[in-house]
């Protein structure tokens, strides 16, 4: 079957890549662009491990039909890092000892990420609302809630923002 | 099993499209479908979809809202308008989820999922189908015969917003805080003057159904412990819910009084 041509963005980056029809975006990353920072858990939209950023929207990409996302920008947990800097939700997560197996880290702190992207001051309840379609059977998800809460803090200080 | 991904511009070709085609499903925002495709099944070959956005419009229609059947449990969450909805689109799925699934899409979509479908269901809303004259059905006879509208494209669904403030009630039973699939959905339209009740139940049959033995029961009841008793003794009556892996048909039936009070009289838990 003739392959489709698909064009978006990644992390910044324009990429084209061909896709089969009924791809999913998981496969299209990991298989088609080498990304392979989102997890493939479930394929059920269960677990969140895929969860990635499609125009600042969360959304699980084992669910995503790939051809649907042409001309869109999609950010993963490849693009989080600025170089050898770790974003504030990386970095976090590593002082709180956020991920022990580590198979739900990139899912998690992409759901983090859109939280904060879009409320910088999340309640404890938001934070539990925006990591509630994503599973971690390892941490209990204190040490996540606590790693969020703080990268959200150190956001807001090095912005001056809340203050 | 390879798929097909057919992209028409307008709903009319796919509309054609897909009532030519029985190996066919339409493809709204891909949450229950993709799972599908995912697991190679084998009960569809075609996914047809539309490239315009035009069923993702939320808009007033005299005293209704017409929601699109493409319109995301997020668009839901966002729209002032659909203030009524927002408890129940907040009980999708979690929030990558509720960026995806679409209101047309849980209309289709079997136990245990639809608790917007319950809810709609419990509101009297309308289901208009597009590409065929724009025909309205009431939801109750959407439902009532759910697989022969496979062939359809939802276009829309009308529905009014409760009249009294507080009159309209959902209720969202899982085993998992703050998001889980529904172990029952419950949802009831109780306006002030206790006519035209609506009562409606998610995952206790294969498809939202209304709840005719309560309905009768409220019918001029004051909402107290004394004027739902009789609701309550009928809360499970015509209904024989399924067991699966979330609870047993006994423990559904068993719960189902419960959760329904605690609907009716409002309380917490």
């Amino acid at each position: 079957m003739a392959k489709k041509p698909l064009q978006f963005n990644l992390n910044g980056e324009d990429r084209a890549v061909f896709v089969a029809d009924g791809e999913n975006l998981l496969d299209t990353l990991r298989r088609g662009v080498g990304d392979l920072t989102p997890k493939f858990g479930c394929a059920q939209g269960t677990c969140g491990a895929c969860t990635v950023l499609i125009d600042g929207e969360p959304r699980m990409s084992c669910l995503t039909l790939s051809e649907t996302i042409g001309g869109s920008r999609v950010e993963t947990t490849a693009g989080l890092g600025d170089g050898g800097k770790l974003h504030p939700l990386q970095d976090a997560f590593m002082r709180n000892f956020s991920a022990q197996c580590g198979y739900c880290t990139p899912g998690m702190l992409m759901a983090a990420k859109a939280l904060l992207d879009r409320n910088p001051a999340p309640s404890r309840d938001d934070i539990v609302q925006a990591i509630s379609g994503n599973l971690c059977r390892c941490t209990g998800y204190e040490p996540i809630i606590r790693a969020i809460e703080e990268a959200a803090g150190m956001a807001r200080g090095a912005t001056g923002a809340g203050r | 099993m390879p798929f097909r991904v057919e992209t028409f511009d307008r709903i009319e070709d796919a509309a054609r499209a897909l009532a030519a085609n029985r190996n066919a499903r339409f493809y709204g925002g891909g949450t229950i479908l993709m799972c599908a495709v995912n697991a190679g099944s084998q009960s569809f070959d075609t996914l047809i979809r539309i490239n315009r956005n035009d069923l993702g419009i939320i808009r007033a229609e005299g005293d209704r809202m017409s929601i699109g059947s493409g319109v995301t449990m997020s668009q839901v969450l966002q729209s002032r308008d659909l203030d009524f909805l927002h408890p129940v689109a907040i009980a999708v799925g979690g929030p990558a989820i509720r960026t995806a699934a679409t209101v047309g899409g849980n209309l289709y979509a079997a136990a245990p999922y639809g608790d917007f479908a319950t809810a709609l269901l419990a509101l009297g809303a309308e289901v208009q189908f597009g590409g065929d004259g724009g025909s309205a059905m009431p939801i109750d006879q959407f439902l009532a015969d759910r697989d022969r509208h496979r062939e359809r494209i939802v276009s829309n669904i009308l529905v009014r917003r409760p009249g009294d403030a507080g009159s309209f009630r959902f209720r969202k039973v899982t085993r998992v805080k703050p998001k889980g699939v529904a172990v029952m959905t419950l949802a009831a339209l109780l306006p002030r003057s206790r006519s035209g009740i609506r009562v409606a139940y998610g995952n206790m049959a294969p498809t939202p159904v209304r709840a005719a033995a309560v309905e009768r029961a409220l019918e001029g009841a004051n909402l107290d412990e004394a004027g739902i008793g009789p609701a309550l003794a009928a809360a499970t009556r015509g209904l024989s819910p399924a067991s699966d892996a979330l609870a047993s048909q006994w423990y559904r039936q068993e719960v189902a009084p419960v959760h329904l009070k605690r609907m009716l009289l409002g309380q917490a838990g």
